[in-house]
């Protein structure tokens, strides 16, 4: 072996690994979501649950909640999605930075939820689009951390998402 | 003679009354009044000090009436606990007098009737839309509006104000700093939104926006069956779910003339004051944390879970529980779950304890709430204010107390009282209410009554499900109960119960239909949120956000 390519095994031994690109970034995405809970109604105290110290969204590494579409990459809705409430929803939507991933907790957002009604938004996939769906009215915070799981694994799959690269500003 | 009659006698002195008729419906006085004599029999029991809370003002629908809506105007004496109600018809294209010079408290009860009604209030100096969205084209609570109409908005208003003498209106002013908080902010807790302007750190003026959880919760009472309007009432505030499922079952079963049995009473208490102590948790965590203490909040959340247990063995949901039915509870307590919550009590005494010193002997948050804002007796009375934000007032009043149900009356507990308004005073009162309610609790759960835990009127109950399976009786009452449905008499109702924040009372109108006719939520945090922009008034920016958590205003009773 010459010295040069011993050095780089010795390197290898030591250290350094060996993977793709997309692999390691999409470890990292995965294992460091910032959320942004937009905690509307009901499902956003079930979500303090999902936080607080039992459930302890943590141990997932999705902990630091952000408030600043600027700084989340994880926007959770949680709660109804009232027609008035719409277009705030979209603009903090826009303001988030590339990569962002959207998960719809609960009924409600998922689509009305029981609120068949004249002020509530059918499912909040209507104005933005959403990678995970949670069922429950609210759902229990172990289906919260599911869906989050769910959410990680199509990160680190490098799965497509035709619905985002689709989306349109509905009121463009 | 009755209280009715008494009223009359008073009335005749002042009043010519061959057009006004009394009654006394289910338990109510009545008063129905032509629409030009409102304005003045108001303002007579307000200055003769008959009564002292105008609670609520609503519109009713009756699209085959020659004169369509009624205005129905709720009283209260804090003297005497008694009640009132008066009415008057209004034709659609007539207003009535606003009562906001009377009540300053009448101000947004009397928007919401406009915005859903289209009723016109004469001489409100802001008489705009406040739950549906701006673009929205119609009264949604009028009969001939389907439930299901949605429109879309397809923006937000900017910053706007209301026009008040001697201010620009919505015309921002160049020298000040306008500024939006909400609704997607954290100290605004999701849906609120504030607008603001600001002379350096100091509010000049405020506005509140509202509506941004208008999940329409009376139009859905409205299509749905008296049971199933339960669900829904568990999500008007969510913090505390059992209540309002007790606050509107207790309303429908005045409606039927019906009593629960006394292990019923037992359990509902039990449940509303664990609701009290979770919700109470929530307020005074989340207050922290507007603060910047959040490790309050944390270690309270503990205990959150642990109430959260005792009702997921109860009925296996957490949080929107569902727990009562039309004459009683859905089902029995497990074995041993009475014990259970005795001991949670244990834990809780320390947890209120640790929270005590943790936060109220906290210097920087005595710093940051002592004096800070203060709400006077009188101006929360005005304002309609109930609860825990009256009594930290100075102003004694609890329903558990004035007009005591399911035997509050014979259970030993004190009610804790403020002396001057301020935000300090709010959390001290909700605290000493959490080990109050634990008192209660501990008293209730020493002694469970024996008994069913829901009547069995086959005309009102469902029967048990291994009867419906099991004999024919059963399953023929099943099916009938389904197919007609609990059908209350012809009548109409207000029932209040005294939920975490305040006065929680359901104006039930029903037609002898298998449907609520109309079911109006009086609820408390929405009188006491309108005050929001008068009381933020020449204070600085971080106690207006001090002030709203102190508030405790839960979007989902809010908006409805």
């Amino acid at each position: 072996m010459t010295s040069e390519a011993q050095s780089i095994d010795e390197l290898s031994r030591s250290f350094a690994m060996t993977t793709r690109l997309d692999a390691i970034v999409a470890w990292g995405r995965k294992n460091a979501l910032w959320p942004l809970p937009y905690g509307t109604a009901c499902c956003g105290i079930e979500l303090m649950s999902v936080m607080g110290p039992k459930y302890d969204l943590a141990r997932f590494g999705a902990e630091v909640v952000r408030f600043s579409p600027r700084q989340a990459d994880l926007l959770i809705v949680a709660g109804t999605i009232t027609e008035k409430m719409a277009p705030v929803l979209v603009r903090i939507y826009q303001q988030m930075l590339e990569p962002k991933y959207v998960l719809s907790m609960g009924a409600c957002a998922s689509s009305g939820g029981f609120y068949r009604a004249y002020h509530v938004l059918q499912g909040c996939d209507m104005v933005i689009p959403v990678d995970v769906y949670v069922p429950g009215c609210p759902p229990t915070p172990e289906a919260v951390l599911d869906g989050i799981m769910t959410l990680q694994k199509m990160i680190s799959d490098n799965k497509p998402r035709p619905w985002k690269d689709n989306w349109k500003c509905p009121y463009e | 003679m009755n209280k009715i009659e008494v009223l009359k006698s008073e009335l005749s002195h002042n009043f010519d009354l061959s057009n006004f008729v009394f009654s006394h419906q289910f338990g109510d006085d009545v008063i129905q009044s032509p629409k030009e004599q409102i304005i003045a029999i108001l303002s007579y029991f307000k200055s003769s000090g008959r009564f002292d809370f105008l609670m609520d003002v609503c519109g009713v629908d009756f699209p085959h009436r020659p004169l369509r809506f009624d205005v129905v105007y709720h009283l209260f004496s804090s003297k005497d606990g008694s009640r009132l109600r008066i009415k008057c018809q209004v034709g659609e294209n007539e207003s009535v007098r606003s009562a906001i010079h009377i009540w300053r408290g009448a101000d947004w009860f009397e928007r919401e009737a406009f915005d859903m009604f289209g009723i016109v209030f004469e001489g409100h100096p802001n008489l705009t839309k406040i739950l549906t969205h701006h673009q929205f084209v119609g009264h949604p609570l009028r009969k001939d509006y389907e439930a299901d109409a949605q429109q879309h908005a397809s923006e937000v208003l900017p910053i706007h104000f209301d026009s008040e003498p001697g201010m620009p209106g919505s015309i921002l002013n160049e020298n000040l700093v306008p500024l939006n908080i909400g609704p997607s902010h954290p100290a605004m807790h999701g849906t609120l939104r504030v607008m603001l302007e600001l002379d350096g750190e100091t509010i000049v003026r405020s506005k509140c926006d509202i509506g941004f959880l208008h999940r329409c919760f009376e139009k859905m009472a409205e299509t749905h069956p008296y049971n199933q309007v339960i669900p829904y009432t568990d999500r008007l505030n969510y913090c505390s779910a059992p209540m309002n499922n007790v606050g509107y079952c207790k309303a429908v079963e005045r409606l039927l003339g019906v009593e629960i049995p006394p292990k019923a009473q037992v359990m509902r208490i039990i449940l509303c004051e664990l609701s009290r102590i979770i919700d109470h948790i929530i307020a005074v965590g989340t207050g922290g944390v507007d603060l910047g203490a959040l490790t309050a909040f944390f270690h309270l959340f503990t205990y959150r879970e642990k109430v959260y247990s005792l009702f997921e063995k109860l009925c296996g949901a957490r949080l929107t529980v569902a727990l009562t039915r039309v004459g009683g509870m859905a089902q029995d307590a497990p074995e041993g779950w009475f014990d259970e919550v005795l001991s949670f009590c244990k834990e809780m005494r320390e947890g209120v304890d640790e929270i005590s010193k943790m936060l109220l002997d906290n210097k920087i948050f005595i710093k940051r709430t002592q004096g800070v804002c203060p709400v006077s007796a009188q101006d929360a009375i005005a304002w309609g204010y109930t609860g825990p934000l009256l009594r930290a007032s100075g102003v004694n009043l609890d329903l558990r107390k004035t007009s005591p149900y399911y035997g509050y009356e014979s259970l030993d507990f004190d009610v804790p009282v403020g002396t001057n308004g301020d935000i300090y005073d709010r959390y001290l009162v909700r605290i000493e209410e959490m080990r109050q309610s634990i008192k209660i609790i501990e008293q209730l759960c020493k002694n469970i009554p024996g008994g069913d835990y829901t009547i069995r009127d086959k005309g009102i109950v469902l029967p048990e499900k291994k009867d419906v399976y099991g004999n024919i009786e059963g399953l023929m009452n099943h099916f009938m109960l389904i197919i007609k449905g609990l059908r209350p008499p012809i009548g109409e109702v207000y029932d209040a119960t005294e939920a975490a924040n305040g006065e929680l009372g359901f104006y039930l109108v029903s037609d002898g239909s298998a449907n609520p006719y109309r079911l109006k939520v009086r609820p408390p945090c929405f009188a006491i949120y309108q005050s929001f922009s008068h009381v933020v008034k020449g204070a600085m920016i971080a106690d207006a956000i001090a002030t709203v958590a102190s508030m405790n205003v839960i979007a989902g009773e809010l908006d409805r």
